[in-house]
């Protein structure tokens, strides 16, 4: 079986984020890099899906400036077997002119599966993974929280709002990873680590085509109001109950 | 003048509220320009009768109907297939669609057909000269883009709950269109929706949500959050990460960072201490409560109203406290 996991690397979001001096940019000054968390846990199906089945491979891909390598080593360092770096200067936010560098790239190549996170966690868009799929002409599932693949038909689960989907599809495919179908993505192990640096990485230029969506302003929003502490104990709840009431008004 | 087409998501027969944000959404747009608004409803026979009159006072124009047997359920590649036939067929301006679990699955398909530019999962948008401009939140909502869209069309989704659903009516003239290619010849087909329990409120749309963390201490305790949901009447229950990881509540209750994103008029946090993880999730909401023991607790920095104490001795109070209180009010 060969698959295919596209990955993001993005800043970790435990930061306190600035804007960067054009306004229209996060300040990554002293930031610290991650693979996004969807992406992390696709990359653990991938492999799943390769230790049950005692063969495959997993290709992982990622679009970037060359510190992306440094995420993809990651993914090597986790048992993907070989990596892609679809190489731009600034990752644009346009879904859709990364997914056709992305469909370049995976276009035949004989994948079984093609695995995204459900979405990047900095931009939040969750659309290149459906996308690279129209582009591709393949059957696409997304944000599944289960995965069953058995004789080149796969079924899958999707959380919608107050409901569970059940989905059925033919593989090839396109699935886009959401919580619930891992819950913990490996951590490399010192051996993962020293093999990765070995495994293939290859470097190609992204074919972006034309970028129709730009960001021209990033803002934070306005600070929430410093927390207060009301009471202590069961005592601090009649007050609690005429704040609810007269302050904020919403019982 | 410019028409815009807005998608009118449906669930087992019956329009969802988020259809009439987008149709509201779309309206919005099709103002700007001096346009109609179209909109596109699919489902099986029946659909177009049940919701037109909606779609109509809620600012549809035109309501393009596609009705059959294989679209009562949610058909990925049938409906991507209408509307992105519709909408290049149309010469609309703009396509408005949900940013939904159907909808998110749905209108990036429709894009990539059209090779449109997308924004997506927006709380407001507008137009700009020749562009469609439109504010999304990212990283985990602690930053807010300003996105612009230029090229004909322009599609968006629009987050629920951002954008209020308001009547605006006009014709709703019902216009019957044949589905693009066979839907039963679909690859990926939905075989089942498993519903929620009756009457439970969606963490996405309940005005109230109490959450419950790690302070519970064990899953059986999460009844004590359900009564204080059930009080309160209008409420959901979420959770914590490190709940869900350890199979008290399923994943589909997650608030954070990896899970879900709310901002309730009311969010009420039992035992939680408040990783960024989770404070990611519902830092938006409008009025935040935390009930936990550890007075230090990162929680109590983002709270409008804080109750250091045992959460088992303080939410049975404020169970009995609540419904008391929504019985005389």
């Amino acid at each position: 079986m060969k698959i295919a996991v596209c990955v993001k690397r993005v800043v970790e979001m435990d930061a306190r984020f600035k804007i960067a001096a054009d306004g229209a940019a996060v300040d990554e000054t002293g930031m610290k890099y991650a693979m996004s968390d969807f992406d992390e846990w696709a990359v653990e199906v991938a492999l799943q899906l390769k230790e049950k089945r005692g063969q495959g491979e997993v290709a992982v891909i990622s679009l970037g400036p060359d510190a992306v390598q440094e995420t993809i080593r990651k993914a090597l360092a986790m048992g993907a077997d070989r990596g892609v770096q679809l190489k731009v200067d600034r990752v644009p936010f346009d879904s859709l002119a990364i997914a056709r560098a992305l469909a370049a790239e995976l276009r035949g190549g004989g994948y079984d599966l093609i695995l995204f996170g459900k979405l990047a966690v900095d931009s939040s868009n969750g659309m290149t993974g459906p996308m690279v799929a129209e582009l591709l002409g393949l059957p696409c599932v997304t944000a599944a929280t289960k995965l069953d693949l058995q004789n080149g038909r796969g079924t899958a689960e999707r959380a919608l709002e107050g409901a569970v989907e059940v989905v059925e599809f033919p593989v090839p495919a396109v699935v886009t990873v959401d919580q619930g179908l891992v819950t913990q993505a490996r951590y490399p192990a010192l051996k993962g680590i020293m093999a990765a640096k070995k495994k293939p990485l290859e470097v190609k230029p992204a074919q972006l085509g034309e970028v129709r969506v730009t960001v021209t302003k990033m803002e934070l929003p306005p600070e929430r109001a410093p927390g207060r502490i009301i009471g202590e104990g069961a005592a601090a709840v009649p007050e609690l109950v005429r704040l609810l009431q007269t302050e904020a008004k919403v019982l | 003048m410019a028409n815009v087409f807005a998608f009118a998501e449906s669930r087992g027969g019956e329009l969802r509220r988020v259809a009439l944000e987008a149709v509201t959404a779309a309206r919005t747009l099709a103002d700007a320009f001096g346009g109609e608004v179209h909109a596109m409803v699919l489902g099986a026979p029946g659909i177009g009768r049940a919701s037109a009159e909606q779609l109509g006072r809620h600012g549809a124009d035109v309501v393009l109907v596609v009705e059959h047997d294989r679209l009562a359920q949610y058909n990925p590649e049938a409906a991507a297939a209408a509307a992105a036939e519709r909408i290049r067929g149309g010469g609309y301006r703009a396509a408005v669609f949900s940013a939904s679990a159907q909808g998110q699955d749905l209108a990036p398909r429709v894009a990539a057909k059209l090779g449109a530019g997308i924004a997506s999962d927006v709380t407001s948008l507008s137009v700009a000269g020749d562009a469609i401009v439109a504010r999304h939140p990212v990283n985990t909502g602690k930053v807010t883009a300003t996105v612009r869209v230029t090229g004909t069309p322009a599609v968006v989704t629009v987050r629920q709950g951002a954008i209020t659903a308001a009547e605006r009516p006009k014709a709703g003239r019902v216009e019957a269109v044949a589905p693009v290619a066979d839907p039963g010849a679909s690859r990926v087909v939905v075989t089942g929706v498993r519903e929620g329990s009756k009457g439970k409120l969606d963490l996405g749309e309940a005005p109230v949500i109490v959450s419950g963390g790690r302070g519970l201490k064990a899953a059986e305790n999460f009844r004590l959050v359900e009564e204080l949901a059930d009080a309160f009447g209008n409420a959901a229950v979420g959770a914590t990460r490190a709940v869900t990881d350890d199979g008290w509540r399923p994943h589909s209750d997650q608030i954070g960072q990896t899970g879900r994103l709310v901002s309730p008029n009311l969010y009420v946090a039992v035992g939680i201490s408040g990783a960024i993880q989770h404070l990611a999730g519902m830092r938006t909401s409008k009025t935040i409560v935390a009930i936990n023991k550890d007075k230090d607790a990162p929680i109590f920095k983002v709270a409008d109203y804080g109750i250091v104490g045992d959460v088992f001795d303080v939410v049975p109070a404020l169970t009995a406290a609540v419904r008391e209180a929504r019985k005389r009010g």
